[in-house]
């Protein structure tokens, strides 16, 4: 009997290249160790309701009652849901026949993406369309479906952020595409300069890929960064010139933390422009529940709107949408109750609200702590967290600690992190996992490890780092 | 310069995918409801009646109770510090959320999970498959996933390197396989159900198929068998697939079990086994054959479409191939946990003795004996009208019947532009409100046509769609006799 279909050497080429350090080597170390009784701090992920981050109250006890609507002929149940929630479980419920348990509409229920349209409204000043707001098992899986309709084979390339969100390298390896590096200016605190996105696209023609596509993550990640309005424009201009769908990446909105550059989204700033361009740039912009002060992750809850995205094309997404039937209905409800949270005067309103601004303003705090710890470590630099979740310090590797890594077959900076890791307990992820600049490294840490928990982590950190350093530093006579 | 985005410039997998259980069809049937909504009299029909798919719980089943109230525990486990919440839940219920969320870090159901699902639930899922079969299961060969779907596209992906490489299909299929063979880049091998035994499946035409595809240098690769089927609902005889087995294990293919319908049976001649189970009494082991199963949550009894729960069990493969299987996973890092948890409900639901097990029993046993009651209703309707006859529903929640339509319609048909059996049900459902899917949708024999129609309509519609079918057949035969 020959090879068979599922032995190694004969699975997908695609399936074989593709690279997703989040959840790859530290991370597996990580979990043998764990396994084997050492204290493990998860700092791989955007996982805040790992690491002690409490949910929100209010959507818990509304999608509870959803799942469970007998609930609602009970006597008794004031005792232990308040007034607004059952007020709110029953308008969701209202707008699915069947409730939690049956498919809805393939694109999400009707209702919610209504609701979605008038939070874009409402942030942006500029009316959308429920009809091109599509609801998804989580952002990730819109950002697959919207990459594999934009990618028809090797000869496509989209460009990316290095560094970058490896979901964006996973799928476009997934897809048999092309990746199209451009390179963030970690000298200016991970800028983009629209100089070098010329520079990767003139590259890239020249190798012959037809370039169709460029991605941002605004705010950053892992780098953080908030784009202002005058990068935007610039992107919005570059894209117009080059003919690139533009695919927003903004699920960390919400997460910003200096006043300089607030969040605006990428649709505001292209309606902002006006004609021609507000109605020919074609953007995707993606948004989910898992981040935010939401960091509803376990739900699988996130949506995409379209723009400028002709009618035909929406149908086959539409199509491919509907192969998986529909998104999960209870995450669906988490989104619109994201979109549309407690008002002023609603009797959850004060908890709501003391909840969400508990956790951002801790999170403000995180941010400054650990840029401010990696700074004070030798051979470290750390630019600011402006927004996201994490922490992306440059990590200045002697050359003794370069050759050990290679003799142990390691590139540099996961020796680094597992160095770290066993050190510590702390689980990183490497740079090379998001992408840097040759001989460059850095790692990828999480901001969300509890705040009482921050010193000693830092300081854990600090002692490594420095005996790290002065050990491969020594020069040896 | 043209845009980047337009249907000329999309990859053409995407275009020349379909699926039919949300086409054209049922776009139509939405268009008629909001005018409908609109205007109640802009049609003969007071509403739509969706029979186009398998969607529970959207057509008034109640969801199992206790299955809910752990769910709704699980949501917000601060009710579990609270006294009151003993007066609405059930104790087996509070007990059982209580022992699923210690199986969860800091009960932290808003956390990504390890990518192949929560450890103690894959645990529970293990024995729950165990208990089923008498061989035992791996929590570590099990990936929860957001429905079987995602499965389902997760091994398509893994198996399709190109378009020679194919994947024997049974037809008529469920479209999940052909538009996921389709969008992955591959070839789909067809094998055909003999409709003339009862939808039988005869290992003789999938090595000859095989072997036809082998000629035109297709690799085939693996081989998908829905069990119980759809859309045909027959469940396989044991000696039948003891030989899908041993062909799989002789050619070397990897055996696809799709089983999401394997609480639907409804005759008492038949019992559902797994393929692992088969496998495994075989001799078989890991290995003899590749072997991955699907579940979900979405059929049953339980019918939690809207969930999205499932998963794989994977057996038989290399650890170099599952640490591929594992990266794939984790890139979309998990999948819902409420669909986790549903998952481990159904594959350990409440036991003898349990406080909930007997209203447990009697909500399962009240919707299978409805499904049962309303599969044998269909059937024999369909069986009476004319030019149709209609094989049995064994399991799952679907009828085929087949319909030979006279020469004018077929002519009409064509003169409209749309297949025989779409006009078929075009003209019911502009006339009646009824929704199927026409057969073209799953394959079908050439030149023979059929359409789909779920068994779900509650039983109180039944009768109202009896009615309405017979009529519109009658007239629709009577308009084109020959």
């Amino acid at each position: 009997m020959g090879v068979k279909a599922l032995d190694h050497e004969s699975l997908n080429e695609n399936v074989k290249k593709v690279q997703y350090a989040v959840r790859g080597e530290l991370y597996l170390r990580a979990s043998e160790l764990q396994k084997e009784g050492k204290k493990i701090i998860f700092t791989n992920v955007g996982n805040p309701h790992a690491l002690g981050q409490r949910p929100l109250t209010f959507p818990r006890q509304v999608v509870a009652l959803c799942q469970a609507p007998f609930l609602l002929d009970d006597p008794n149940v004031g005792l232990l849901f308040p007034a607004d929630a059952i007020a709110r479980a029953k308008h969701y419920l209202s707008m699915t026949p069947g409730g939690l348990g049956a498919y809805s509409d393939s694109r999400g229920l009707p209702g919610i993406r209504k609701e979605v349209a008038e939070f874009i409204e409402r942030r942006d000043g500029y009316s959308s369309d429920p009809e091109l707001i599509f609801l998804t098992d989580g952002a990730s899986k819109g950002v697959m479906q919207i990459l594999n309709c934009i990618i028809r084979g090797q000869g496509d390339g989209v460009l990316v952020p290095v560094p970058q969100y490896p979901l964006y390298s996973a799928t476009i390896s997934l897809c048999g595409g092309s990746l199209v590096p451009y390179y963030l200016d970690e000298s200016a605190n991970w800028g983009l300069d629209v100089n070098n996105l010329r520079e990767s696209v003139a590259q890239a023609r020249f190798n012959g890929i037809t370039v169709r596509a460029m991605v941002i993550i605004n705010p950053g990640n892992p780098t953080g960064q908030c784009l202002s309005e005058a990068n935007l424009r610039e992107i919005l201009n570059f894209c117009h010139q080059e003919n690139l769908v533009l695919l927003g990446d903004e699920v960390y909105q919400q997460n910003i933390y200096q006043d300089e550059r607030p969040f605006i989204s990428a649709r505001k700033i292209l309606m902002d422009m006006g004609q021609p361009i507000s109605k020919e740039v074609q953007l995707v912009s993606f948004h989910t529940v898992s981040k935010g002060y939401w960091g509803e992750c376990g739900q699988r809850g996130g949506y995409f709107e379209m723009t400028n995205i002709p009618p035909q094309t929406v149908d086959e997404i539409y199509k491919i949408s509907s192969i998986s039937l529909s998104p999960n209905v209870p995450a669906q409800i988490f989104m619109g109750l994201m979109v549309n949270p407690p008002k002023p005067g609603d009797i959850s309103y004060l908890q709501y609200v003391r909840e969400s601004k508990g956790i951002l303003e801790s999170l403000r705090r995180r941010a400054r702590i650990m840029t401010d710890g990696f700074n004070s470590c030798k051979n470290v630099v750390c630019n600011f967290t402006e927004g996201a979740m994490y922490s992306f310090p440059q990590i200045r590797l002697p050359p003794k600690a370069i050759e050990a890594a290679k003799d142990a077959g390691k590139v540099p900076d996961v020796f680094y992190c597992l160095k770290l890791l066993e050190a510590t307990g702390i689980s990183t992820v490497p740079g090379s996992g998001f992408g840097q600049k040759e001989g460059v490294f850095h790692l990828r840490t999480t901001i969300l490890p509890a705040e009482e928990d921050m010193p000693e982590i830092m300081s854990s950190f600090k002692k490594f780092n420095d005996d790290f350093m002065e050990q491969y530093e020594d020069v040896k006579m | 310069m043209a845009p980047p985005v337009t249907v000329n410039s999309i990859n053409p997998k995407v275009i020349e995918c379909e699926y039919a259980v949300r086409g054209e069809i049922v776009i139509l049937a939405q268009k008629l409801q909001e005018e409908i909504t609109k205007k109640p009299e802009a049609h003969p029909f007071e509403e739509i009646l969706y029979c186009n798919i398998g969607n529970p719980q959207s057509l008034g089943q109640q969801p199992i109770t206790f299955f809910r109230e752990v769910l709704a525990l699980c949501d917000h486990p601060s009710l579990l510090d609270k006294s009151e919440t003993k007066g609405l839940f059930s104790s087996d219920s509070i007990q059982r959320a209580g022992k699923i969320l210690e199986q969860i870090p800091g009960r932290a159901t808003g956390a990504y999970s390890h990518s192949q699902g929560i450890k103690g639930l894959r645990d529970t899922i293990a024995a729950g498959i165990e208990a089923r079969d008498g061989f035992p299961a791996d929590p570590n060969d099990i990936f929860l996933t957001d429905g079987a779907s995602p499965a389902v596209h997760m091994m398509m992906q893994l198996l399709i390197r190109s378009e020679k490489d194919g994947i024997l299909c049974p037809i008529p299929q469920y479209p999940l396989y052909s538009a996921s063979i389709a969008l992955h880049g591959g070839t789909l091998v067809p094998y055909y159900l003999d409709e003339a035994t009862g939808w039988g499946l005869e290992v003789s035409d999938l090595k000859k198929q095989l072997e036809t595809a082998k000629s035109k240098g297709i690799d085939v690769r693996a081989l998908v068998v829905i069990n119980p089927g759809n859309p045909t609902g027959q469940v396989l005889a044991e000696e039948n697939q003891k030989e899908i087995v041993k062909f799989c294990k002789e050619e070397g293919l990897v055996l696809l079990a799709d089983e999401v319908y394997q609480e639907n049976v409804y005759v008492p001649e038949k019992k559902f086994h797994s393929f692992k189970k088969v496998s495994r009494s075989m001799g078989y082991g890991e290995k003899d054959i590749h072997l991955v199963s699907f579940q979900s949550v979405s059929k049953g009894y339980y019918g939690e479409c809207g969930k999205r729960g499932g998963y794989m069990e994977i057996t038989g493969f290399g650890a170099d191939v599952r640490e591929h299987i594992y990266k794939l996973a984790s890139v979309n890092l998990c999948s819902n946990i409420s669909g986790q948890i549903l998952a481990s409900l159904v594959m350990s639901p409440p036991k003898v003795g349990d406080e909930s097990y007997e209203s447990y029993t009697a909500e399962r046993d009240g919707i299978l004996s409805s499904l049962a009651r309303r599969a044998k209703t269909l059937e024999d309707a369909f069986n009476k009208l004319e030019g149709v006859t209609c094989n049995k529903a064994e399991g799952a929640m679907y009828l085929f019947p087949r319909i030979t339509l006279p020469e004018k319609a077929i002519k009409a048909a064509g003169e409209a532009k749309t297949a025989p059996d779409a006009f078929y049900c075009r003209r019911l459902l502009t006339e009646t409100g009824i929704v199927f899917v026409p057969g073209s949708g799953f394959g079908q024999v050439p030149g023979t046509w059929h359409f789909r129609c779920t068994i779900l309509p509650q039983e109180e519609k039944i009768p109202a769609v009896v009615t309405r079918l017979t009529d519109f057949h009658k007239r629709f035969m009577e308009e084109f006799s020959d």
